[in-house]
């Protein structure tokens, strides 16, 4: 039986590789962050541009879904205005576990220019936010690099812990 | 006019202090300079409709009428004098000069290539009759002159409004609306979504866009510092590279490779 002998370790062997269950879950996590289309204003415009064929998203594993039962993040890209606060509130709560939120655009982390009573002062007073992005609006290669920043952040978690519901409250 | 200021030190000072700044008029000339308005007032007038004043201003006529004739001159207007398109209508708020609204209603004539304003002036608790009987586009631009002005449209088909949400209180584009809002617009998000009790977790608004806090972490992340949201931050912290991955590599994924990439100088290759 010893010609027979498989070294498992040894290349040539079956294929395998070792690695932890926390960085397996991470990798598949970090790799198909499927996003919620979420566009409300002119950044809406550029996170289109980030998801088309010349910036190319899908090289990413970010593939925009209409549906936030599919989406795992949420890049809240645009003005906020205080009628649509609800709203978004109800499409975050039914996204499913685990999920996160890209603050994409100065109007989405603070207003931005629309210091006014119509806009909500930035998106972390009705969702938490896990990833401010700056800028006016910021270039598709902000955001891929916003979206490379929180496939680290996902990395860097446990994957196997009981899930905390993010609530604001 | 205002007196000229020097704009130079406006780092310093904002020089927008004057709010109720009075533009200078534009000058006004006689309708009978213009033949075809001439017409058309001699029109509304046989009509036995009571004009007020009018003028010419910037190339457009301009009638003030009593409110209680508008359905009656618009109709004529637009029936006889082929002023067939509303462009506009909404209210100007003069509450406290006169005590009410100014109502106006702009008019297009596509065949004689004119533009006229019929305008009324309403008191502040008065309505005014709808024309959206007359010109479809009054139905939402007199919904929109409820919402920001609170003047009221008798008739009207659906009158509700339409962009503020319905359970909004106070009307924004009237003077005394604070350009901020007030507390009952600072709160609405909170208040719906949470309840009031939650007013105290949340916080006012920050409307200060470049409030940075370098250690609060709940709403500030600095790049070479990435720590995890609500985690105490630490001021002696080591401060890490900017890199997208970790420095032992990601699992699975191959790192960019600078050496083997190749340029393409050749656009059509
Ligand atoms: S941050 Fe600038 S680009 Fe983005 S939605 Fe606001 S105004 Fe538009």
């Amino acid at each position: 039986m010893a010609q027979h002998q498989v070294n498992y370790m040894q290349d040539g062997g079956l294929p395998v590789a070792l690695t932890s269950i926390d960085k397996l879950v991470n990798w598949g996590r970090s790799n198909s962050l499927w996003a919620l289309t979420y566009g409300l204003a002119c950044c809406g415009i550029e996170m289109m541009a980030s998801g088309a064929s010349r910036y190319d998203f899908d090289r990413f594993g970010t593939i925009f879904r209409a549906s936030p039962r599919q989406a795992d993040i949420m890049i809240v890209a645009g003005t906020l205005t205080k009628k649509h606060a609800e709203f978004i509130k109800r499409l975050y709560d039914q996204m499913t576990e685990p999920k996160w939120v890209i603050s994409m655009g100065s109007c989405a982390n603070t207003g931005g220019m629309f210091n006014t009573y119509a806009t909500v002062q930035g998106v972390d007073r009705v969702i938490p936010v896990d990833l401010y992005l700056p800028g006016c609006a910021p270039r598709p290669e902000s955001l891929q690099y916003a979206v490379m920043l929180l496939q680290k952040k996902i990395r860097s978690q446990k994957a196997i812990k009981t899930q905390k519901p993010k609530r604001l409250m | 006019m205002r007196a000229y200021t020097p704009k130079d030190n406006v780092q310093k000072k904002s020089y927008y202090t004057d709010r109720y700044w009075i533009a200078p008029q534009v000058a006004k000339s006689k309708v009978s300079d213009d033949k075809v308005f001439s017409e058309d007032l001699e029109a509304i007038k046989k009509a036995k409709i009571k004009v007020l004043d009018s003028y010419i201003q910037v190339e457009q006529m301009v009638v003030y009428i009593k409110p209680e004739d508008i359905v009656k001159t618009l109709q004529l207007l637009r029936d006889e004098c082929a002023y067939t398109q509303l462009s506009e209508l909404s209210a100007i708020d003069w509450i406290s000069q006169r005590g009410g609204f100014e109502v106006f209603y702009q008019m297009l004539s596509m065949s004689k290539r004119k533009r006229l304003r019929i305008k009324c002036f309403i008191k502040q608790d008065e309505s005014i009759e709808s024309v959206s009987k007359l010109f479809r586009s009054a139905d939402w631009s007199e919904r929109e002159m409820y919402d920001m002005f609170g003047v009221k449209v008798n008739n009207h088909p659906f009158m509700k409004r339409i962009l503020m949400p319905d359970d909004w209180e106070g009307h924004p584009l009237l003077k005394t609306y604070p350009l901020q809002g007030d507390e009952f617009a600072s709160w609405y998000e909170v208040d719906k979504i949470f309840g009031k009790e939650a007013r105290d977790i949340i916080g006012p608004e920050i409307r200060d866009s470049a409030r940075v806090d370098r250690y609060d972490t709940e709403r500030f992340a600095r790049l070479g510092h990435e720590v995890a949201k609500g985690v105490e931050f630490n001021p002696d912290e080591e401060k890490k590279p900017l890199a997208y991955q970790e420095d032992d590599g990601v699992f699975l994924i191959e790192g960019f490779d600078e050496d083997k990439s190749q340029i393409i100088s050749d656009r059509k290759r």
